[in-house]
């Protein structure tokens, strides 16, 4: 298994340096004076000359490419202009806010996703299978952003019992329990989308399991259905389930952004948004970046999972 | 196409996304000509005016601006860049997707490289990127829409064009000498285009969604121009205190997205053959039984006994008899042989003792199963399920594919007696490794922790026969067990059947199409052809003097009685679909002893003695005494 880490963790890099290659194509698009762009308002004389210093911004492309690069190796994502702090200390900060959201809506998504998708398979077109693809057809429908909102009228306007938004309450707050009463309302808003298409395909895979000569087997050996569902056949089916839940991750993240700016959750989405919206273009590239690199990470994790329940995959 | 839309329509739900999509794109269009108040003029005076109100049916916004224009407009904005973001992304899409397809090879691996690189990103990342280069704007949000979902299509088209470039029809233009682009333009691209229709037109609701998105968090579209998504985030901050104004662009995004997922998934379904055949039905843990009497008891019940079982399979309107009037009866220690071609319906009466025929799309339809005369198929589930392993065990015929890939052999041998025992991990534990040494495993501690993959397929074989064995049980079904084995294993785990049932007095029903196995191990045959048994008897005198043509032709296959390779492709002519029975004798068609009586009417099963043929010309007349 440690050769087979390893080997994923090497495979990656090309991925990663590919990303980066990608963020900086684009991030090369701006149009006009890079110095300029970046700088914005900021532009002084000075600021200019100093930031055509740092990220040799009046060399050629794949010289810059290469100065960037390497900076971010040594940690170093440059200054964001609009924060005056930074961009890496500001992104870390803001991306441990998103990773508390989305592993949780992540969690929610998957348990809640593959139990329906498993209920749902076992009593094909029966009224549970109807309902629950009924709710998973409105759930991958509704903009997340929309039901956030509803939700805000609902639970914590009407209702009064959830808080509105944020992460935590200005004065007194910070504990955990705190946190946790701010978590429900976007982590569910976040998870909706995610957990529909979860339920979708983990009922499309336990059928295509369910029909397997290994269920008949279990069945003729005497084992109880409950067990055949939830044991052989949902084990043979987290094999393309898993998959489906690292998909996710990616999904989660990006609805994080949306969900980030209704809750004003001070998580890395709504930063990367403010941050657009100030031109402030070394926190978005820096951020671009990083999140990626996290997200493929993460998919290396799932790919690990992935050979630990499949003892046919080996390294 | 009239019929795929009937396929579209047949569906009910999707019908009604078709519906509203058609009746949303009208409206769209006639959106210019209709009276509506102009959806930028600001009313400062009348801010936030309830629905339904006089003149103002969905009331106004925070400039006093009048929702219904505002939402028509917008929609119609919103569904324009949705369906240009599709169109794009889809166009670009098609030009990689083909291009790495067709030319396969390095072209290929560099173009899909690159689009692996893409969808390592999360998609709104990129967009963002995207937009944050560009700068905010609607066309911008549109631009970054469109590129994040190019990989996505060019990934979908790629599959299909690597595999229609495989094809003789563009072999054959290749050698005709037609140029590259000619061939992708005339033969490659007609035959890509039905899937890229359903994908741009499944993905359109997925686009507005997304631009929507962009334009809610400000980076698409920018004011006073309005799509749904920038009404969305404008009311955001009278979220409390005007919550229409939210309400309203927010169902419209979701009927749009809901009916076009609705059209989407119903083109999806019409379009999957797997759905429409049932392939994809869920087996449930007992065979569907709807019997409309049941026989009465034999007046001397043998250990098991089948009486006139009819199985059958339900797919659609059609009704196939895979089971049709079957009797038999195995006494305590008996091997009884079950023989036929495939299809005879021989592994389908097996299946049908327990129940464990898959349905749908199977239905007992009647007759009894009755061990120790007791009706098995009357049994509540707990019952029958308490019976399987226990009492009847089964053994299957490719224990690659009837073994839980995922789990370890030991454990799927001591599950076999937990479900009917309660039993502490080691006895259990014990218990495995004995029934491992008993099919004849070497190392049987340490194979307990083999996954199955990880054995040779006669040792996979044995595991099956150990796990059938875990309970101790009276009978064991054995369905064509050492098909999937070669000669010399296969002599060995019938070697190994034949000592286990002398040691522990255990019936078989060993289900086979093969006679030469049968009589190795077998002491009566019963010959099962469309359904229907045709010879009954004891192994030897069938062998020696088959009764039924059927018969004569299967032994006639076996080259050398227990050993060489057997095939059955000596038998002309394939065995009639079970589900249109000609009249009379169902083998007339491929019988050389045939004539004109066999096919009118019905045939019986004639007992003689211990044996029974049914057939009007027998080879010989079926006696006993000629073993
Ligand atoms: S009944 Fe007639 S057709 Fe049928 S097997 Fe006998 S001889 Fe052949």
């Amino acid at each position: 298994m440690a050769r087979y880490i390893l080997f994923r963790l090497v495979s990656a890099i090309p991925v990663i340096l590919g990303i980066t290659v990608i963020v900086f194509l684009i991030m090369s698009l701006i149009p006009g004076d890079p110095a300029q762009a970046i700088l914005g308002a900021y532009a002084t004389p000075e600021n200019v000359a100093r930031i055509n210093r740092d990220l040799g911004l009046d060399k050629p492309m794949v010289e810059r490419y290469f100065i960037w690069l390497g900076n971010m190796l040594t940690g170093d994502f440059g200054r964001s202009f609009s924060l005056n702090r930074p961009v890496l200390d500001e992104i870390l900060e803001r991306f441990s806010a998103t990773l508390v959201l989305a592993s949780v809506s992540l969690l929610v998504c998957s348990l809640i996703g593959v139990a329906a998708g498993v209920v749902s398979a076992a009593r094909q077109y029966g009224w549970a299978d109807k309902t629950i693809t009924f709710a998973v057809l409105i759930g991958i429908s509704i903009p997340s952003f929309f039901l956030g909102m509803l939700m805000i009228l609902l639970f914590a306007v009407k209702l009064r019992w959830l808080p509105v938004s944020g992460m935590f309450e200005i004065y007194g707050g910070r504990g955990p329990g705190d946190l946790l009463r701010h978590l429900v309302l976007p982590s569910v808003a976040l998870a909706v989308v995610a957990t529909g298409v979860v339920a979708r395909l983990s009922r499309g895979a336990m059928l295509e399991v369910l029909r397997q000569d290994y269920i008949r087997t279990a069945r003729a050996k005497g084992v109880g259905e409950g067990r055949v569902l939830w044991g052989h056949a949902l084990r043979a089916a987290m094999v393309a389930i898993l998959p489906i839940l690292g998909l996710q991750a990616g999904f989660v993240l990006s609805g994080a952004v949306y969900i980030e700016v209704v809750f004003q959750w001070p998580g890395v989405g709504r930063m990367l948004v403010d941050a657009i919206l100030k031109r402030d273009i070394l926190l978005v590239q820096g951020a671009v970046t990083f999140v990626a690199g996290c997200y493929v990470l993460f998919n290396i994790v799932v790919d690990v999972a992935q050979a630990m329940i499949d003892p046919r995959i080996k390294a | 196409m009239p019929v795929f839309l009937k396929l579209v329509f047949r569906n009910r739900l999707a019908g009604a996304g078709a519906i509203i999509i058609a009746a949303l794109v009208l409206t769209c269009l006639l959106v210019p000509v209709l009276p509506l108040a102009d959806p930028d003029q600001t009313d400062t005076a009348h801010r936030f005016i309830r629905p339904f109100s006089e003149g103002r049916l969905l009331g106004t916004d925070h400039l006093g601006r009048d929702l219904l224009s505002r939402l028509l407009w917008g929609t119609r904005l919103s569904l324009a860049v949705g369906a240009v973001a599709a169109l794009l992304a889809a166009t670009f899409g098609t030009l990689i997707g083909v291009t790495a397809g067709y030319f396969g090879g390095r072209v290929d691996a560099v173009l899909m490289r690159g689009v692996d690189m893409l969808m390592a990103f999360p998609y709104i990342l990129l967009a963002l990127a995207i937009v944050a280069a560009l700068g905010p704007g609607l066309l911008n949000a549109l631009i970054a829409v469109a590129a994040v979902n190019v990989p996505f299509f060019a990934r979908n088209i790629r599959g299909i064009s690597a595999g229609l470039a495989a094809r003789e029809f563009i072999d054959a233009a290749r050698l005709a000498g037609e140029g590259h682009l000619r061939i992708i333009l005339t033969e490659l691209l007609p035959n890509v285009l039905p899937t890229i229709i359903v994908a741009v037109s499944t993905t359109i609701g997925w686009m507005v969604l997304e631009t929507a998105g962009l334009s809610f968090l400000g980076l698409g579209s920018q004011p006073p121009q309005a799509d749904l998504g920038s009404m969305l985030g404008e009311a955001r901050p009278a979220l409390i205190t005007a919550p229409h104004t939210l309400v309203v662009p927010g169902l419209a995004i979701f009927v749009i997205v809901m009916s076009i997922n609705l059209l989407g998934d119903g083109l999806r379904d019409a379009l999957d053959p797997r759905l429409r055949s049932g392939a994809l039905a869920r087996p449930s843990p007992v065979t569907l039984i709807e019997r409309a009497e049941v026989p009465a008891a034999r007046a001397a019940p043998g250990f098991l006994d089948l009486d006139a079982l009819d199985t059958r399979f339900r797919v659609g309107r059609r009704l196939y008899k895979a089971v049709n009037g079957v009797s038999l009866s195995i006494a305590r220690g008996e091997c009884l042989g079950l023989i036929g071609e495939s299809g005879s319906g021989k592994s389908v009466t097996a299946l049908s003792i327990m129940g464990l025929v898959a349905s749908p799309p199977g239905v007992i339809t009647g007759g009894a199963v009755r061990l120790e005369g007791e009706d098995v198929l009357a049994l509540p589930y707990a019952a029958l399920r308490s019976l399987r392993g226990r009492r009847v065990a089964y053994v299957f015929q490719d224990p690659l594919s009837t073994l839980h890939p995922l789990y370890r052999v030991g454990d799927q041998l001591t599950e076999a007696m937990r479900v009917h025992d309660r039993i502490t991990d080691q006895e259990a534990r014990a218990r495995a490794i004995e029934l491992l040494d008993t099919v004849q495993i070497p190392n049987p501690a340490e194979r307990l922790s083999a996954y199955p993959h990880e054995l040779s397929g006669g040792m996979r074989q044995r595991v099956g026969i150990a796990m059938a064995l875990a309970n101790d049980p009276d009978l064991i079904i054995a369905d064509e067990p050492t098909t999937a084995l070669d000669v010399t294993v296969q002599a060995q785990i019938l070697a190994l059947l034949d000592q286990l049932r002398r040691d522990r007095g255990l019936s078989i029903l060993f289900i086979t199409h093969d006679f030469g196995v049968v009589g190795q191990l077998c002491d009566r045959v019963a010959v099962m052809y469309a359904g229907r048994i045709v010879e009954e008897g004891p192994t030897a005198a069938v062998l020696a003097a088959p009764a039924h043509p059927y018969t004569r032709r299967l032994i006639d296959c076996v080259p050398e009685l227990g050993g060489g390779k057997r095939a059955l492709t000596a038998i002309p002519g394939l065995p009639p679909a079970v589900d249109s029975l000609p009249e009379g004798c169902a083998f007339a068609a491929r019988c050389d002893r045939a004539r004109d009586v066999c096919r009118t009417g019905t045939l019986d099963l004639a007992q003689t003695g211990g044996r029974a043929v049914r057939c009007l010309f027998p080879e010989t007349t079926a006696t006993e005494d000629r073993a």
